[in-house]
């Protein structure tokens, strides 16, 4: 039943940058032209556009570009577009393009992700930044104490692990330094990462939350990741090799940062298991979100890779999710080495290292199985990508 | 911190919350018919979905379950170290806040630590804060 499949086909990335004065419109451009001419696809056979999380007027670095503007500019005769942050973190936009090219409504989906945070800093009369003068929403029940970033909000779980389970910074600091150990041969990390990390720089350096010292946070970035979903029927349309998307969950029971016992990655990690016969054993490498660094410690307990409470255990030394280790993880530096894409650079690094391309960092043996995860707060979402 | 504070903006949902200070009252939205607490407030009960619900005012009194201390000037002229703690509170079960931990050293804040609520006030809003029970 392949017409009922979804698959990636194209995937594209714009330079990647602090402060880039390219639009981000033509950022967003950038991208789908490289998406397109790896997936052989000319954008007339494109028929629908998804993004995460839609433009936000109100804090237009975060999100300068909507679905509606894509399709303008580019000519794009869309059956379905979306575009909204009501869904259940970044990557359920690329699972919503999937349910709706298995559902028949389009062939070839755009999926994107623009961020422009670091010129928007730069910019701030072009691109004004929040205002935080009046808060409503959920950010009320915690920005008026001061506690503005996610930095502070997931750092409290991070901390709580540290007192029930042990977690020690040195653990901890893993997360970047793997990642920072992938990023400094990834070319699009130029940018981004100038030297390399030790674990001394690291316990050394300035505290922004605890646990959470500068290297545990991501840096605001400029850039546009393309995703194209394509549906199980117009395979022959496509140059490339597709990447089934054989398993896809997401959740989100409050949304409130700090009423959740537990981040959504344990619910969405169980709920995509149970969507699919393959077993975290066959995985060959795991791209998770690290907004923050704690968080993939989340995904890697939440999708059961480790038991609950041990998943700093897992990565203590580094060795088992080096590129060379039993379980390579954010093979190109994630956001905590390569920047702040914002979750849809780990369906983009996953796809790379399952077609083998992922030259000087390409992880050895032929990975066959990733898995690509995004949020990790009150919402999350997961993707189980195949090779077959 | 003599940065203001970010201002909610006040509604029918939210109002009591924000001003029980004035009586020096924490008020959480109570469920009239099955008796639970609904958290951030709504005129829904999210247990039984009655909507005979109104703010009761609570103990005031809970347990740190965790907290950090921010060290990031996260705004122009925010006074650091402080703590962001997620209190328990007693006689509430299931809801949390965010609050800060005041009136003690930062390195003196700890998990499970007993507390009790102090308001500061600011044009018009009382935003519950908590101190330590010595």
């Amino acid at each position: 039943m392949a017409g009922r499949e979804a698959y990636i086909t194209g995937i594209g990335q714009s330079e990647v940058g602090i402060r880039l004065t390219r639009s981000p419109l033509l950022l967003t451009v950038d991208a789908v032209r490289e998406a397109l001419a790896e997936a052989g696809l000319t954008i007339e056979q494109i028929d629908g556009v998804a993004t995460y999380p839609g433009k936000m007027a109100s804090f237009l670095g975060f999100s300068p570009v909507s679905a509606d503007e894509l399709i303008e500019a580019l000519r794009i005769r869309s059956k379905w577009h979306m575009g909204g942050a009501e869904l259940p973190a970044q990557l359920a936009a690329v699972a919503s393009a999937a349910m709706t090219v298995k559902a028949g409504l389009a062939r070839h989906i755009i999926c994107f992700r623009t961020v422009y945070e670091a010129a928007a800093l730069a910019r701030p009369e072009e691109f004004p930044p929040l205002n935080r003068q009046f808060v409503d929403g959920p950010s009320q029940w915690v920005a008026p104490f001061f506690a503005i970033s996610a930095a502070n909000w997931t750092a409290q779980y991070a901390m709580r692990h540290m007192k029930r389970y042990g977690m020690t910074r040195e653990q901890l600091a893993q997360v970047a330094l793997n990642a920072h150990r992938n990023a400094a041969i990834n070319p699009k990390a130029r940018a981004i990462v100038k030297e390399p990390l030790t674990l001394e720089k690291y316990l050394s350096a300035r505290m922004i939350t605890t646990p959470y010292c500068l290297y545990d946070c991501d840096r605001f970035t400029d850039c546009s990741t393309v995703i194209i979903v394509s549906a199980g029927d117009a395979l022959d349309e496509v140059k490339c090799k597709p990447i089934r998307i054989a398993a896809m969950a997401g959740s989100v029971n409050r949304y409130s940062w700090d009423q959740v016992e537990w981040p959504a990655s344990y619910e969405t990690g169980e709920d995509l298991w149970r969507r699919t016969d393959y077993r975290p054993k066959d995985v060959d490498t795991i791209q998770f979100y690290d907004g923050f660094a704690f968080l993939p410690i989340t995904w890697i307990e939440g999708l059961g890779f480790a038991p609950r409470g041990e998943g700093h255990r897992f990565i203590e030394g580094g060795h088992r999710i080096a590129r060379d280790g039993e379980l390579p993880m954010n093979t190109a530096g994630g956001q905590l080495g390569a920047g702040r894409l914002h979750g849809f650079g780990f369906a983009h690094e996953a796809v790379t290292q399952l077609r083998g391309k992922g030259g000087a960092r390409q992880i050895p043996g032929d990975p066959r199985l990733a898995v690509a995860t995004s949020g990790g707060g009150p919402m999350a979402a997961a993707l189980l990508l195949a090779r077959d | 911190m003599s940065t203001p504070r970010p201002r909610p903006k006040l509604d029918a949902d939210n109002r009591a919350f924000w001003t029980g200070g004035a009586e020096g009252k924490l008020y959480i939205v109570r469920c009239g018919d099955c008796g639970q607490y609904t958290h951030p407030p709504k005129p829904i009960c999210r247990h039984c979905h009655s909507e005979n619900v109104a703010a009761a005012a609570v103990a005031g009194t809970g347990v740190i379950d965790t907290y950090t201390v921010n060290h990031q000037p996260w705004l122009p002229g925010l006074e650091v170290p402080y703590v962001i703690a997620r209190v328990k509170l007693d006689g509430v079960p299931g809801v949390y806040l965010t609050t800060n931990i005041v009136g003690c050293k930062v390195d003196e804040v700890d998990f499970g630590d007993r507390v009790r609520v102090t308001f500061e006030e600011q044009d018009g809003i009382w935003f519950p804060l908590f101190e330590r029970v010595r």
